[in-house]
């Protein structure tokens, strides 16, 4: 008993030892820390302070406080954008997800030739976003472009696809679906494979067809995997620039000028730094929001 | 009687026995300019990608050879390239040392930033200008188009780009029609040869946003009123010469164009001409050589050049745009800076821009070197409209600060006439929409 107390006593407190650590190693941190101040912290701070002036790159810097932001939420350019965005979103997002998860649930059964059928079928994601968007463009052009011989192929009219304000948008979330449907397949794909089998055995015994196994057991144990790439398919849709700058820098007129586009504009072609930082900072909070919305869905996923 | 000397000859002989001097010293002062003084440095250059960034690329070495100075040149598309050196600039470092500056675009704001040194005071050092630089021999009307309000001139014109009017001659022989000399007759020419179900249309032009300006300013050109802003400066895009011209875009574009031209720029209108699908085409004068290429090009050795129609006004103008070359204020290396800009703008390298098609020289000697355009592979024709339309260039964008976002709205408006929209209402909105943003960076500067 009395070793046992010198024991204790010998040895420092839980809070002490915490302090002492602190003060040998604390040091460490700090190159992590300098970059995420240099990087991300200050980077945040100075786009704040340049979103309160009026700069246009080259001239004077003038202090308008909220000046930027009430201009924003009064232009309709930027109104528009953001429903094009929007629009442009719900599609890019919706479409991979059901063709993705169709896709994934036709590689995970067995058939000849899977490995090599998955193999082209993930192709296009590994193509560089800008030089997919030159082979696009080359294809869209209504006289000489291949997609309007093959229609003529078939005896169907030529569309406009790029080069008409009614048909852009939906032509620009084709390139995405063929583009980005894969990783949605992978990710889904990935889950699958890690269902266990006694569930459906059960279901099995009890009589449940294939719809109902599908609704009731892959579904509901595939939701995690499914939230993850809905997380990822809405942060790179929201966030598409490369392949809709190249194709049509917005246009025709201003048909497919999402907040992106719309951003570039403003900061690099109308060097209008101040009015683009505000836009910046109303983005991030809109996908700030969103991205808290989709991880508070995920965990009430993963709780259920 | 034959070795008699005449008095012309022998008045000859002593104009030259008295020139003599000075030949000498010109020659001794050539042969005692030191291109070398820099050798073992290092300069950055940056240049848009056009055939003229793609010469001096090629030609790299022989400016090495000639100085030791080793030069980094970069070659970046024209939008991208106009963007990375703004922000360079302000940045108060640019990474370069030599930039290539569109004129019609960025000429003002670097202006008013005075970012660039004056080439005037390189110019006047004769320590480090070679003598036979040669300065008088660029073209006067470059000479302004490169120099600022206040009297500096912040680059060396490097080549002008006037618009001109490309045709097929295969296909206006077969409808014999000859080549159009008013806009009006342009449109009737065009509607003629237009030909859908061959897939065949008599007008190709830019539709883009932003591109298309300049087509409209070309039309706008033609009438009384030639310009975009007044003499104070203020807009006059809605007058009635502006929708004239609009109205005359929307009838190429809608009309006579092949569809979904709303989406053309100078790439999409150059690749539907060469295959022959359009007979008509006006644009920039630079494109001769792709147009010219047997390997790539199905209307090789058929393509007509001629100046652009004339409008319903008293002038006759073609849109004008040009380069120059700048040396960053912040630069440290001016001295080997402005050995490369004598160098890439130097007689010898105009003379090869001009005869291989890159483009207008900014200097005049290489129109007078007969021998160099007579062997050169393109026709008479190109080098004949291009000498006529220096004559009528008239600058085609206004030289404001916001020129990038006056091409976005008024571009955004002869857009949506190619839609259907009423061009009068358009360009009302348009100019009401940018007036605020012109008055607001006229105050400023």
């Amino acid at each position: 008993m009395m070793q046992q107390a010198e024991t204790i006593t010998a040895s420092p407190s839980k809070a002490a030892r915490a302090r002492n650590y602190a003060r040998h190693y604390g040091w460490f941190i700090v190159p992590a820390a300098v970059v995420v101040l240099a990087v991300i912290i200050f980077p945040w701070i100075f786009t704040i302070y340049v979103s309160a002036h009026d700069w246009h790159l080259g001239g004077e810097r003038r202090w308008v406080g909220f000046d930027n932001y009430i201009k924003l939420f009064t232009d309709s350019r930027f109104g528009w954008a953001m429903l094009r965005t929007l629009f442009y979103t719900v599609l890019a997002v919706v479409f991979p997800m059901i063709l993705g998860l169709a896709a994934a649930l036709a590689f995970n059964r067995k058939f000849p030739l899977r490995g090599l059928a998955r193999t082209i079928f993930i192709l296009p994601m590994m193509a560089t976003p800008v030089a997919v968007a030159l082979v696009w463009t080359m294809t869209f052009h209504p006289q000489l472009g291949v997609l309007n011989w093959l229609l003529g192929q078939v005896g169907l009219p030529s569309s406009m696809w790029i080069y008409s304000a009614n048909t852009v948008i939906p032509t620009l979330v084709m390139i995405e679906i063929w583009h980005w449907t894969p990783l949605v397949m992978l990710l889904i794909l990935g889950g699958l494979a890690s269902l266990p089998i006694d569930p459906y055995e059960a279901a099995k015994i009890d009589g449940a067809n294939g719809w109902q196994a599908f609704r009731h057991i892959t579904l509901p144990l595939l939701m995690p995997f499914i939230v993850v790439a809905l997380i990822i398919r809405c942060i790179d849709a929201l966030k598409a620039f490369d392949t809709i700058y190249v194709i049509t820098q917005g246009g025709p007129g201003s048909a497919s000028e999402t907040i992106n586009i719309f951003l570039y504009l403003q900061a690099f072609a109308f060097y209008n730094v101040g009015y683009a930082s505000a836009v910046v900072v109303v983005f991030f909070a809109i996908i700030l929001a969103l991205a808290a919305l989709l991880l508070w869905t995920r965990q009430r996923v993963k709780m259920k | 009687m034959a070795n008699q000397i005449t008095r012309r000859q022998a008045l000859g002989a002593t104009a030259a026995l008295l020139g003599a001097p000075a030949f000498v010293r010109q020659a001794n002062a050539q042969s005692r300019f030191d291109w070398k003084r820099f050798a073992g440095e290092r300069i950055e250059v940056t240049l848009q990608t056009s055939p003229r960034g793609l010469l001096l690329q090629r030609q790299n070495k022989e400016f090495e050879d000639l100085t030791g100075i080793r030069c980094g040149i970069e070659v970046v598309p024209e939008q991208q390239h106009r963007q990375k050196i703004i922000v360079e600039y302000a940045s108060g470092r640019p990474s370069f040392d030599v930039a290539e500056l569109s004129l019609h675009v960025n000429k003002r704001q670097v202006g008013k930033a005075k970012w660039n040194t004056d080439i005037k005071a390189l110019i006047a050092d004769t320590s480090i200008t070679a003598p036979d630089f040669d300065f008088a021999d660029f073209g006067a009307g470059m000479v302004q188009y490169a120099t600022q309000s206040d009297g500096r001139m912040d680059s060396l014109p490097a080549f002008a780009d006037y618009f001109i009017l490309y045709y097929n001659k295969e296909l206006l022989a077969a409808k014999n029609i000859a080549v159009p000399t008013t806009w009006d007759g342009m449109y009737e020419a065009a509607k003629a040869l237009t030909d859908p179900s061959r897939q065949i249309y008599g007008h190709v032009g830019r539709g883009l946003k932003n591109a298309n300006v300049v087509l409209w300013s070309s039309y706008l050109l033609g009438t009384a009123q030639r310009d975009m802003i007044n003499a104070n400066r203020q807009l006059i895009t809605d007058t009635d010469d502006a929708v004239w011209a609009g109205e005359m875009y929307k009838k190429f574009l809608r009309d006579v164009s092949p569809p979904g031209s709303i989406g053309f720029n100078w790439n999409e209108c150059q690749t539907t001409f060469m295959q022959g699908r359009a007979a008509m085409w006006v644009d920039g004068i630079g494109f001769a050589a792709p147009l010219e290429d047997r390997q790539r090009s199905r209307v090789a050795g058929k393509v007509g050049y001629a100046l652009v129609p004339k409008g319903r006004g008293p002038n006759h103008h073609c849109c004008l745009f040009g380069a120059g070359y700048g040396i960053p204020e912040a630069s440290r290396k001016k001295g080997p800076a402005w050995l490369y800009l004598q160098w890439a703008l130097g007689k010898a390298n105009q003379l090869r821009m001009l005869t291989s098609g890159a483009g207008v020289p900014a200097r005049s000697s290489p129109f007078g070197n007969e021998q160099a355009i007579a062997s050169s592979t393109f026709p008479r024709e190109f080098f004949n409209s291009l000498n006529e339309s220096a004559k009528i260039a008239r600058a085609g964008l206004p030289e404001i600060v916001p020129v990038t976002q006056f091409r976005d709205v008024i571009g955004t408006a002869l857009t949506n006439t190619i839609s259907g929209s009423d061009v009068a209402t358009e360009l009302r909105r348009a100019t009401a929409e940018f007036r605020p943003i012109l008055e607001q960076s006229e105050r400023e500067s």
